[in-house]
């Protein structure tokens, strides 16, 4: 009992210390949104007048709005193509174990350690060749193609859990590999879906490094491009800045929030083999 | 039977070739490049041996990126399983308000880490930062925190950490609590002392999570580009560039395409055989258990 009283006064602190390094970031990012351009005050204090102003100029200049709906039109067309073609390819991968396809779930896996800006040079030439820049197929083909390995590892682990029997049974009665797979072995899959879609979203909706040199055209900016485009123009004014920053992170905040078991579970499958 | 297992290959026919157009093409075509002198745009251009990669080999960015790339990666690492372990720990304990303390600590992996790189801007800026202001409080000067490229390093690494500390902490939490309570009970009746119980039931068990931990966090560390482009876009001078983020400078600044390629096989290099030891070096951890 001594014992466990001691933690206890030992755990508060701790959770102190957590609570004030992980509110700070967000406290500080309202009170600055809030102030007006003219208030020099501390960031740490909220302004006597607050304003609604540095939302208006990051609506109106940042064009924060254009990018959102840009960005949820990239990831919503790149996630659905990556649950279906990763769930595809994870079907033989996990279900005809021949040498062959062993080779290719190991290479498809070692895609993952990639570092994406390690072939820059060559990627980026190649999409000018193609003519992908500046359209948003170039960006959805990019992520598409270096978040496959996430989604393939997941398929194949969930599919491997699912009896092998089921799909025998379903040959039998005479169902081809294509209507196996869309009547038997897609309708289970709900929950590992759920957790694709969830960490690829968020891989697809916070990208900067593919973005920064497929969408050049300020027309099609996504989030990202738009605050660090306000952030290196507007170095007058980072109030305008801090708001955009604030209207940015918003949804994905409030999705976590309302989603948060989801998440969490996505996060623990990927991770854990 | 098998006639039918070759057929349904066909399914990940799409996903090879994306892998072959996007990924396995760029790599061989970066390779040639590297040995030319290409700048990025034009026609034509040399071929140049192996100077890109001679180059290389004296050239003290490159040096300090690949340097920084390693603190980013093994640092990042280090601390993120650290405090992950630390606050799984402590969360798996009950008491009123853990959840809430949880979601928060997870709560900026879902922010993109380049805005989460300006919203840091608002700490570490000399004038009027959020941390200059604390300081003040102590009577201490301000600091123009990121002026220097040593500290710069460190801040990034921390600021990497923290923000993604969540993910060590949710696999550490899965991972404690697939153990079974009637280890420690066993441990109780024994008369074990609570560090024992941790060095010889807790973390052995949790070798399988410390893995995939320590696995994602180094892959993520060593890849670290958005944060360093929001919060000091490789500067002052070339001091906290990350072998990404010089690949970037280098083919977009200075429109250098060929020595840019070099580099980036380089840092692919460094980051495959990297990782590689690493996983081998836990996996066999694992085994001997």
């Amino acid at each position: 009992m001594a014992e466990k009283k001691k933690s206890g006064l030992f755990r508060w602190p701790v959770i102190l210390v957590i609570l004030l390094v992980y509110c700070s970031p967000f406290y500080i990012l309202t009170a600055i949104s809030f102030k007006p351009a003219t208030d020099l005050s501390s960031c740490w204090k909220f302004s006597d007048s607050p304003t609604l102003e540095n939302f208006q100029t990051a609506i109106e200049q940042g064009g924060i709005f254009a990018a959102l709906l840009h960005t949820l039109l990239i990831t919503f067309v790149t996630v659905f193509l990556l649950v279906m073609v990763g769930s595809l390819a994870a079907y033989p991968l996990a279900r005809n174990r021949s040498k062959l396809n062993i080779i290719i779930k190991s290479f498809i896996l070692g895609i993952m350690m990639v570092p994406p800006l390690s072939i820059l040079v060559p990627l980026y030439s190649i999409l000018v060749d193609l003519g992908g820049i500046n359209q948003y197929w170039g960006i959805v083909m990019i992520l598409l193609t270096f978040e496959l390995p996430q989604a393939i590892f997941l398929y194949t682990n969930f599919i491997g859990s699912i009896p092998a029997a089921l799909d025998e049974a379903a040959a039998i009665d005479g169902c081809g590999p294509i209507r196996t797979f869309f009547y038997i072995i897609l309708p289970q899959m709900k929950s590992v879906t759920a957790s694709v879609i969830i960490l690829t979203g968020i891989h697809c909706w916070n990208d900067y490094q593919f973005s920064l040199y497929i969408l050049q055209s300020s027309k099609m900016r996504t989030v990202t491009l738009a605050i660090s485009s306000f952030f290196s123009q507007t170095t007058s004014n980072l109030n305008a800045a801090s708001a955009a920053a604030l209207l940015a992170i918003f949804p994905v905040c409030l999705c976590f929030l309302f989603l948060q078991k989801y998440f969490i579970k996505g996060m623990v499958d990927s991770a854990v083999k | 039977m098998k006639k039918r297992a070759r057929a349904m290959n066909v399914f990940y026919i799409p996903a090879i070739i994306l892998f072959s157009v996007f990924v396995i093409y760029p790599l061989c075509k970066g390779i040639f490049l590297s040995f030319t002198n290409w700048n990025g745009y034009s026609q034509t251009y040399k071929i140049v041996g192996i100077s890109n990669y001679t180059r290389m080999l004296t050239d003290n960015n490159v040096h300090r990126a690949f340097i920084n790339t390693i603190i980013y990666g093994v640092g990042s690492t280090i601390l993120q399983n650290l405090l992950g372990l630390g606050l799984a720990l402590l969360l798996n304990q009950k008491f009123h308000g853990r959840a809430v303390v949880r979601t928060l600590v997870y709560l900026p992996v879902m922010i993109a880490p380049l805005i989460m790189g300006y919203i840091m801007y608002f700490f570490f800026r000399f004038n009027n930062g959020a941390l200059n202001d604390v300081i003040a409080i102590f009577g201490r000067e301000a600091v123009d925190w990121l002026a220097d490229g040593n500290r710069g390093v460190t801040i990034l690494t921390l600021v990497n950490s923290l923000q993604f500390v969540g993910i060590s902490m949710v696999i550490y939490l899965a991972g404690l609590q697939g153990i079974p309570d009637m280890y420690y009970e066993a441990a109780a009746i024994d008369g074990v002392k609570a560090g024992q119980k941790f060095r010889y039931i807790t973390l052995p068990l949790l070798m399988p999570a410390i893995n995939s931990s320590v696995t994602i966090n180094l892959i993520g560390g060593l890849k670290l580009f958005d944060i360093i482009m929001a919060l000091t876009s490789g500067g002052p001078g070339y001091d906290t560039h990350s072998l990404s983020t010089l690949v970037n400078r280098t083919y977009f600044g200075s429109e250098n395409a060929g020595y840019a390629s070099a580099i980036g096989l380089v840092s692919f290099i460094l980051i495959m055989e990297l990782s590689n030891i690493v996983v081998k070096a836990m996996e066999k951890k694992e085994v001997d258990l």
